[in-house]
């Protein structure tokens, strides 16, 4: 580990690319979004400011606003598995799964390091950490579900093609009831994901100094000149 | 084969006139979504093909199926369904009785073999062989093997028969059974608790004059009933858009007839022609009546309570626990356990964030531009 004395400066480096970048933003604000929206939906306030039906249509812009979003939102995340195989080596599908028994080994690193504390000092990884990315992969599975659930529902109230090729999971959960009730109770996860990420992005900038919040504007982290002269190429993390 | 008389036939004998049978064969044209210029079609069926003789099951159900059949909007319908068209064996509408009404299925059965339709009405307790619900000595899964095995066509009425209901309630405690899990036959679900009486008779003319089952959903239901859902032709729907929305049974919006949405109205997930062919002689249904759609007609809808919510209280977590409730104490949770973790992580943490200052506190001092 490099002492104050010897202050080996830092390095800049290109982690998140554009598409990374633009679909981050482009689904965090579709998610936000898509909850508020698919809240009001399910639980609606009372705002009747006109005597008759024709005179108002919050709801009905509510409910729009909810499937112009579900839209954007669906095809931003296509695009997204594009680039997990078209972009570089910090956006690409492997970095979501658990190949390997040392990615297995990184996951209990970072939760024992990070999470539970129970170390210290622990590697730091330029990219996503292994646990990060199961995380995400896992995320994604919810995207897919709220996607599937979400366009069978549509399906009932438009004729165009998309949504009619989700149809086929209303039998099998057993009708538009159960489809609803899911699709709803899957809103609270991303209540419960946006507070955890937005706080790790937090804590992992504030503890270890490298850029980590403004690397999603500007697609830059940073790392120790030293560190990444003998390690980046081979294996990109280092040791703190 | 001895041959049925044709309705027309049928008809003439009851003394219905030539116009009241053109009449009901425009009605019946219609209910099964024929067109005018189709009509044609259907008084040449009525007055020639052979009417087919029908068998109607009970299992386990309380025959609100029957009843609501027997009040078909057009009284020549149920005159002609009930009468004319005689039920050659039904539990609760036949003339016999005892040993004389099962001889009079075993007639049918095997006189029209493969040209009968079957109705049933009622789920079939699977448990114990059956037991809890048996019919002469004979279970009710029994009977249904033997009369599914040579039906033309078998008509499963109402949620009993089509999705298990209110009999199949968690636990299930008889195992109560669809009939379309139990025939690898075809069947024609007509869900609803019970069915509209008018979609009973549309489902029926439509094979009396097609001679083929209707177009059905991927659920098994005849599309022309139930391709849509209540709420899509509700005549409250403007107030759903609008978001105006009844907030209490005694509220003043609720006198003004807006959307029952919020006090748990199922019509957005219910799949019946209820808002279009209304109920008896198309008076009203639930909603015009101020009340909301229990989706009766939806798999499941007897444990998906409580009614008065638009959606089930969060499976295991008690009755009262709403996914929104289960959702904001999780949510809850994690903001308190971030806050937890920061304050942690200042703590244990502190060794390593003073490091890293001092790391930069140095640079500074040396005047590098680190
Ligand atoms: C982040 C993802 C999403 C979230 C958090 C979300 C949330 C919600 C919620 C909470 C409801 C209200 C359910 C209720 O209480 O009845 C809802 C309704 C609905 N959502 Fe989503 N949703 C998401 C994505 C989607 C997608 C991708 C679609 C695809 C079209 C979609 C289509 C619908 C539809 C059709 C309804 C029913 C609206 C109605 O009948 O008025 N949602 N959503
Ligand atoms: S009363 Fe029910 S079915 Fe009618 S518009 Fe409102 S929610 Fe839909």
């Amino acid at each position: 580990m490099a002492t104050a004395a010897e202050t080996p400066g830092y390095r800049r480096i290109y982690v998140w690319e554009f598409p990374v970048r633009l679909y981050h933003w482009v689904n965090a604000i579709c998610v936000v979004l898509l909850a508020a929206t698919g809240f009001l939906i399910g639980s609606p306030i009372a705002i009747v400011h006109s005597t008759e039906a024709y005179q108002q249509y919050w709801f009905g812009i509510v409910r729009f606003t909810h499937f112009v979003t579900a839209f954007i939102f669906f095809f931003n995340f296509l695009v997204r598995i594009y680039w997990g195989f078209a972009g570089n080596r910090y956006a690409r599908w492997d970095r979501f799964i658990p190949t390997s028994g040392a990615k297995v080994k990184e996951i209990f690193e970072v939760l024992r390091v990070d999470i539970l504390q129970m170390k210290l000092k622990g590697r730091l990884w330029i990219g996503h950490n292994a646990l990060a990315g199961l995380i995400y992969f896992l995320t994604f599975f919810v995207f897919l579900f709220q996607s599937i659930t979400g366009f069978a529902l549509y399906s009932s109230m438009s004729s165009s093609f998309l949504p009619g090729l989700f149809a086929w999971i209303v039998p099998v959960m057993g009708g538009d009831f159960a489809v609803r009730q899911w699709h709803h109770v899957f809103m609270w996860f991303f209540v419960v994901f946006a507070i955890i990420h937005v706080y790790l992005v937090f804590y992992h900038d504030y503890v270890e100094g490298r850029g980590t919040t403004s690397s999603m504007v500007g697609g830059w982290k940073f790392e120790r000149r030293d560190v990444l002269d003998e390690r980046v190429g081979h294996n990109d993390h280092r040791d703190r | 084969m001895e041959k049925m008389p044709s309705l027309w036939q049928a008809m003439e004998q009851k003394g219905y006139s030539r116009r009241e049978f053109l009449q009901f064969c425009s009605f019946a044209a219609a209910l099964a979504g024929i067109e005018a210029s189709g009509i044609g079609s259907v008084v040449e069926a009525f007055e020639t093909k052979h009417r087919p003789p029908v068998v109607w099951l009970h299992f386990q159900e309380c025959t609100c199926c029957s009843e609501s059949f027997i009040r078909s909007s057009h009284p020549i319908v149920a005159d002609v369904l009930l009468d004319t068209l005689s039920l050659d064996y039904s539990e609760t509408l036949q003339a016999a009785a005892g040993h004389q009404a099962e001889k009079c299925l075993r007639d049918t059965m095997t006189k029209y073999a493969g040209e009968y339709i079957l109705l049933v009405e009622g789920s079939v307790p699977m448990l114990d062989d059956g037991i809890y619900c048996t019919i002469g000595g004979r279970s009710a899964n029994d009977i249904l093997q033997e009369t599914a095995k040579d039906a033309a066509a078998i008509i499963a009425w109402g949620s009993c028969a089509s999705n298990g209901c209110i009999q199949s309630a968690d636990p299930n405690p008889t195992n109560a059974t669809p009939i379309h899990k139990l025939v690898d036959k075809p069947v024609i679900n007509v869900p609803g608790c019970p069915p509209i009486a008018d979609v009973m008779t549309g489902v029926v003319t439509h094979i009396l004059v097609f001679g083929r089952i209707p177009e059905l959903d991927s659920q098994g239901r005849p599309k022309e009933f139930y391709g849509r859902r209540v709420h899509d032709t509700c005549y409250r729907r403007p107030y759903y858009d609008a978001g105006m929305f009844v907030e209490a049974w005694d509220d003043e919006k609720a006198r003004k007839g807006f959307c029952l949405y919020k006090m748990g109205c199922r019509g957005p997930v219910t799949y019946n022609a209820c808002s279009v062919t209304r109920w008896n002689e198309g008076t009203s249904y639930p909603i015009q009546s101020g009340h909301g759609c229990i989706g009766c007609s939806e798999n499941n809808f007897w444990d998906n309570g409580p009614f008065y919510r638009h959606l089930a209280s969060f499976p295991g977590f008690g009755i009262e626990s709403t996914a929104d409730r289960v959702g904001t104490a999780v949510g809850i949770a994690a903001a308190a356990g971030v806050a937890a973790h920061a304050i942690t992580t200042n703590i244990r943490k502190r060794k390593l964030i003073d490091e890293t200052m001092d790391e930069s506190a140095e640079a500074k001092r040396k005047g590098g531009d680190a």
